[in-house]
Formats: C-alpha cells, structure tokens, sequence
C-alpha cells in the first residue's frame, strides 16, 4: 500500500535525498520518495506493517532533519 | 510561522552583521577586546548553526553542511583570521536565508501553477443548497455551479447553459458551450450562465484530483540526473572532508618550512566547498518546474524521468486514426448510378445499420433518419469484405471492391479516391458507390514540422488504413515513413523492428490515442497519450498525457524538455567547475575564504535563480 505523508519546514534538499534513503531501506518498505518541492513523503510498502514502519520513518526523519514535523497529508 | 521563523533569522544576521562591522572598525592587532568583539558577532550569527552541529553529532550525523561550517570558522579563529572566520558565517547565513526564500518562492509559484483545486461544492440537499467540500459530495447528488465558480466534481449538466473555460486543464483558452446532457469535467470555470448538474464521479475520481496527482507525483519519479548527484553528494563531501584533512595536517608535517596556520587554512576552504547544495536543491526544482509548467500548457508527465527522456527522442511513431486525424469519418461523396443519391445512402445504412464500425457509424449519421429495424432481415457480415441484407425484401450488398468481385458484381471505381470506398449493389445490380474519408487533424502538418524543426531524426506513422490512404495522409503531413495495413498485433512488430533504428541513447516515442494502443504505449521508450483530458484509459495508459487532441503539443513538450535538460546541464556544469577551480587554488593557496564562500553560497543562489526560469515556461510556444 501506498502513504502519503507532508514533511513540515523541509528545507535542506540533501536532508531530503538521505531521509529518503533511508527510508526505503527499512524492512517492509519496497519504494520509498520524498518531493522536496512539494514536501512529501511518499512509503510504499506492506500493508500489515504499515504502522510500524511509519513510526519508524518518524523516528528517521526526527534523527535527520529534527526541525522538521512529520505530518499527515 | 515560518516566515516569522525567518525574520526572527534575518533579524538576528542583521545585528551579528553590525556588531561585526563594528569590531572591524574597531579593531586593534593582538587585543583580546578585538577577539571578544568578533567572537560576539559569531555567536550572535552563528549560534544556531553551532548549536545544531552538535545536537546532529550527539544524533550520529557527522558530515552535515552545519558541521562544517562550525568546524571551518573555528579553525579560522584558532589561525587567528577572526574577520574572515565571522564573514564565512555571515555569508553562509545570508546564503542559507536567501535559499529559503528561493525555494518557497518557487514552492508557491508551484503551488500557483496547480491552483486547480476546487474550494466548495454547491449541493442542493433537500430544498436548500449547501456549500460543502467537493470532499463530501456523493455520485448522483446534484450541484449547482455559478458563474465565476470552479466546477467542483466531474458532472453531466442537467439544466442551464453557459461557457465553461478549461484553460487549466488544456491549456486551450477557448471557452466551450456546454447545455443539459453535456459532461463537465471539474477543475474548468464556469463563465456565463448557471449550471444544474448531476456528479457523475466522486472527488477523488474526479479529473481534477487525477491531474493534481499526478503533477505532484511526478516528482516521485526521479530522472537520471537526480540520481546522479544524489549519488555523486554521497561521495563528494566525504572526499572533500578528507582532502581537507590531509591537506591541514600532512605537508605542514612533510615539506619543510610549510606552516600549519597556512595549511588549515587551505584545509578550511576545502570544508566550506564540501557542500553539494547547489545541484542538490537547484536540479529537482528545474524538473519540477518543467513539469508544472507542462502540465499548464494541457501535458501532463508523470515523471521527471519521462521529461528527461523526451529530449533524447530520435523516432516519433504516430498512430494515425484518433492522432494525427480526427477520428471522425465523413461522407465526403456520394455517387449513384441508376438511382438517386439519397436512394443510394439510404440502402447502404440500413445494410450496415447493424454494424458499429466507424464507416457505418458515418453512413448512419449522413442518412440522418432513424432506422427502422423491421425493414432489415437476413444480416450477414463478412470480415474485411462487407455486409449483405435484406432491405424490403431486396438483397443488399455493401463493402469493398473484393466484395463486389466475390459477388461477381461489375463495379466502378472512383478515380482518385482518398477515403474508403463503399460500394453498393441492389439485387445482384450495381448502384454506385459512397466515398468516406477521415479528416486530417488542423495543427497535424505543423506538428510534424516543428518536431522536425527539435531535431526529431525520424517520424513513422503506423495505420491499420488501407495502403493508399495512409500514404497520401502521410505525404500530405509530411512524415518520413508510414506503415500500413497493420493488424494491432504488427503495430508492436513494427516498432520492434524500428528499435533496431535507433542509437542507443536515442528515445523512440509513440503516440496514439490510448485506447486500443496499450500494448505499444508500454513497449514504447515513451507513451504519449492524446485526448486525454476525460478519458481515464488514456491517462492511465500513457507516460505522458496530451489533454487535448493537438499533436502539435507533443513538439512543445519536447520543447520544455530541453530547455529543462540545459538548464540542469548548466547547473552541473556550472557548479562543478567553480568548486573545481575554487577547490585547486585553494590547494595552491592562492583562493582565499571568500571565494570559498562565493563557490559554496553564491553557485548554490545562481543555481537556483536559473532552474526558477523553468517556472516561467509560457515563453516556450
């Protein structure tokens, strides 16, 4: 399945690229964007994991890029 | 909150700036009341900045831009350049502040560009009418739409009548009269009158929320030059940061007489260069901008990738029927022999009234009466021949000239016939024959030309049309090949076959109208769908979608992909050799820590300043 999620006050592109990267790597995330222009955060991944792997992408985004707020779209 | 979040920012560099100038004007060598001052403008500028360097150090992020901007001024403060250490700072903060205004500058022209979404929806619910979120409104409820409005969800207009401009859609600033049983796509204004209608599709399926979708998932779709400097940033920094440590600690260690307040300082220029900021923000935004832009002329990508491909096209392969013609056949003459014209046409739609091929669709509407089925028995249709019926009770026969000769019916030929040719027999006697042509799109001919005019080496147009009609369309268009009679399952072969054609780097692109073309669409490098602007099968199918039915846009979205590809190419281009040459004198000694600053903040401004021209693609035809 497919989540969408705004990422608030991204301002650093190369913050964008690394959160991006490490968020496709986490388990049970097969493709994982995010669009600096537009400040979102795309996850495509297990459906039944889905919870779990948005707190961890939470998680991720806060260790990265601690200014900027994890928001629903 | 955030521009507040930014004065407070600009604010604070404006005092630290006065402060510094202050301690320049005031400065005295070797006092400590000298160091105290430029300390103060550092901490007053950059306090944030240090602050955040260790918090992301404390986190496990060692290599970011705010790390080495801390480690660089304090290093030109232990070599004693407190001036140039503040001014490193300073610069970089001015940079950082102009950067953020750039980018939401550019992120508010974008959101401009897609400024299609509908407020409210007006829904009549019992006898009043309730201004409700297009969110919330259900199939089969009724809207009503007043001048000036947004339509709000894709409908079928039940009353009233009025001009609907769907310029935000197409492109096309035409307006169109719409009145009842006419569809209304969402996202198109409503002008002149006001409209009753029934919503035919919920918000989320509706065309507007498709296009806005689309266009803010295109970016999703990463083209190869993003790749690249995500993957080259990976490697750049670290390098950077090494040499820079080499560079301070070895030749002071090695080469005799070489001092270590020379050599770190050269080491610091390296740190301040080491960020890769300027491709990494300017290079999406330039994709981003060609996009929006695109979508703002009716072409919808669906990735930077396809934009990044486009430039690269060699071959166009056009389908001919629905994409460089209209689609639409037409009676163009009628003539009878032994009867009257109207006899003739007469006879030849009710032979073909039970066929919904395009030619008898056309027969059907050029009689222009109702049918009336009980006078037709006996329908028998033969595949790529034609039909026989009984028509009160005579013997009808309508088709091709191989029709006619398996009947052993004399016939005539029409001379010079563009079209296809029914032929009619009554009874076994020949009457005459009923010639149907489609219609050559407008902009078709000069749709050609300007792709040729972008250096498109090869146009091919593929039609499952007889031999004779599909060359003189392509000789009148001007294309450089035509295939035809081709059965769907040989249009695939024949581009196939037209891979072979191409150089390795070169992009063969098909068009059609999304259709019955799937197949090929996706074996294609990329499929351009026309028409799109309603029909959900071509959007679906394509990677690129035409919103309306001018080929000629295909040739302007070749367009913006170049002029996208080049303003990304001057941007690498651009950035690495100002760090190349910064980073070389820097070694050399003679760069000092302002063109440092200039390489770092000043490329990543120019950068962006050219990708936001891409905003502005109206100056592009």
């Amino acid at each position: 399945m497919k989540k969408v999620c705004r990422l608030d006050g991204l301002d650093c592109a190369s913050c964008a690229a690394k959160i991006e990267n490490a968020v496709s790597k986490l388990d049970g995330v097969s493709a994982a964007s995010v669009n600096f222009m537009t400040t979102k955060l795309v996850i495509e991944g297990e459906e039944s994991r889905m919870d779990e792997i948005m707190e961890q992408a939470t998680a991720i985004v806060k260790k990265l890029e601690p200014d900027v707020v994890v928001r629903k779209a | 909150m955030k521009l507040n979040e930014n004065q407070k920012r600009l604010i604070k560099t404006l005092i630290g700036a006065a402060v510094y100038v202050l301690a320049i004007v005031t400065r005295r060598e070797d006092s400590i009341y000298s160091l105290i001052a430029f300390l103060a403008a550092y901490l007053i500028i950059g306090g944030d900045v240090l602050w955040r360097a260790v918090r992301n150090i404390l986190h496990g992020k060692v290599f970011d831009e705010n790390f080495l901007m801390s480690l660089a001024t304090i290093g030109a403060f232990i070599v004693g350049d407190f001036a140039e250490a503040v001014a490193v700072m300073l610069f970089y903060q001015v940079g950082e502040l102009f950067q953020d205004y750039a980018v939401d500058q550019s992120r508010k022209s974008i959101a401009e560009l897609m400024n299609i979404r509908p407020d409210f929806a007006n829904v009549q619910r019992g006898d009043t009418l309730v201004k409700v979120d297009p969110d919330e409104v259900k199939v089969d409820e009724i809207i009503v739409i007043k001048p000036g409005e947004r339509v709000p969800l894709d409908a079928v207009v039940l009353s009233g009548s009025s001009s609907v401009d769907a310029s935000a859609l197409t492109g096309e600033s035409l307006p169109r009269d719409v009145e009842a049983g006419d569809a209304l796509l969402s996202g198109c204004i409503n002008i002149s009158g006001l409209v009753t209608a029934r919503v035919t599709k919920e918000y989320g399926e509706s065309t507007v929320s498709k296009i806005l979708d689309l266009v803010e998932n295109a970016g999703n779709k990463k083209s190869q030059s993003e790749n690249f400097i995500t993957k080259f940033a990976g490697y750049y920094t670290p390098i950077v940061v090494i040499i820079a440590v080499l560079l301070a600690f070895i030749p002071p260690l090695v080469v005799p007489g070489a001092t270590f307040s020379d050599w770190i300082y050269r080491g610091l220029i390296f740190l301040v260069i080491s960020c890769p900021c300027a491709l990494v923000i300017s290079i999406p935004l330039s994709f981003f901008g060609g996009i929006g832009g695109a979508s703002r002329r009716g072409i919808l990508v669906k990735g930077s990738n396809y934009l990044e491909a486009l430039a690269e096209t060699e071959i166009i392969v056009f389908d001919k029927t629905g994409t460089l013609t209209k689609g639409i056949f037409q009676v163009q003459q009628v003539l009878p022999e032994g009867i009257s014209a109207d006899e003739l046409l007469e006879i030849a739609a009710y032979a073909e009234s039970y066929s919904n091929h395009p030619i008898s669709l056309s027969l059907q509407k050029a009689y222009g009466k109702a049918i009336d089925a009980a006078r037709i028995s006996g329908v028998e249709e033969t595949s790529g021949h034609g039909v026989t019926a009984q028509v009160d009770g005579k013997t009808i026969a309508a088709g091709n000239a191989k029709l006619m000769r398996r009947l052993g019916i004399a016939f005539t030929e029409p001379e010079n016939a563009i079209g296809t040719v029914v032929h009619v027999a009554q009874d076994g006697v020949y009457r005459g024959s009923i010639l149907i042509a489609d219609e050559v799109k407008e902009d078709a001919k000069r749709a050609i030309r300007e792709l040729k005019e972008a250096g498109i080496r090869q146009t091919v147009m593929l039609t499952g049309d007889a031999k004779r009609i599909g060359e003189r369309v392509s000789g009148e268009l001007g294309l450089d090949r035509v295939y035809t009679e081709l059965l769907p399952a040989d249009k695939v072969e024949k581009v196939e076959a037209l891979f072979a054609e191409k150089s390795p780097r070169g992009k063969l692109v098909f068009v059609g109208d999304g259709i019955n073309d799937a197949p090929v669409l996706a074996r294609a490098d990329i499929g351009i769908a026309m028409g799109g602007l309603g029909s959900d099968a071509a959007i679906e199918a394509a990677d690129i979608v035409i919103m309306t039915d001018e080929p000629s846009k295909i040739a302007t979205a070749i367009r913006i992909s170049k002029k996208t590809l080049r303003i990304v190419k001057e941007n690498i281009f651009f950035a690495l050799l100002v760090k190349a040459v910064v980073l070389l004198l820097g070694a050399l000694g003679i760069a000092s820590m302002w063109a440092a600053i200039f390489a770092d903040v000043g490329v990543a401004i120019l950068a962006i300043l050219n990708s936001i021209r891409m905003l502005n693609v109206k100056s592009i035809k």
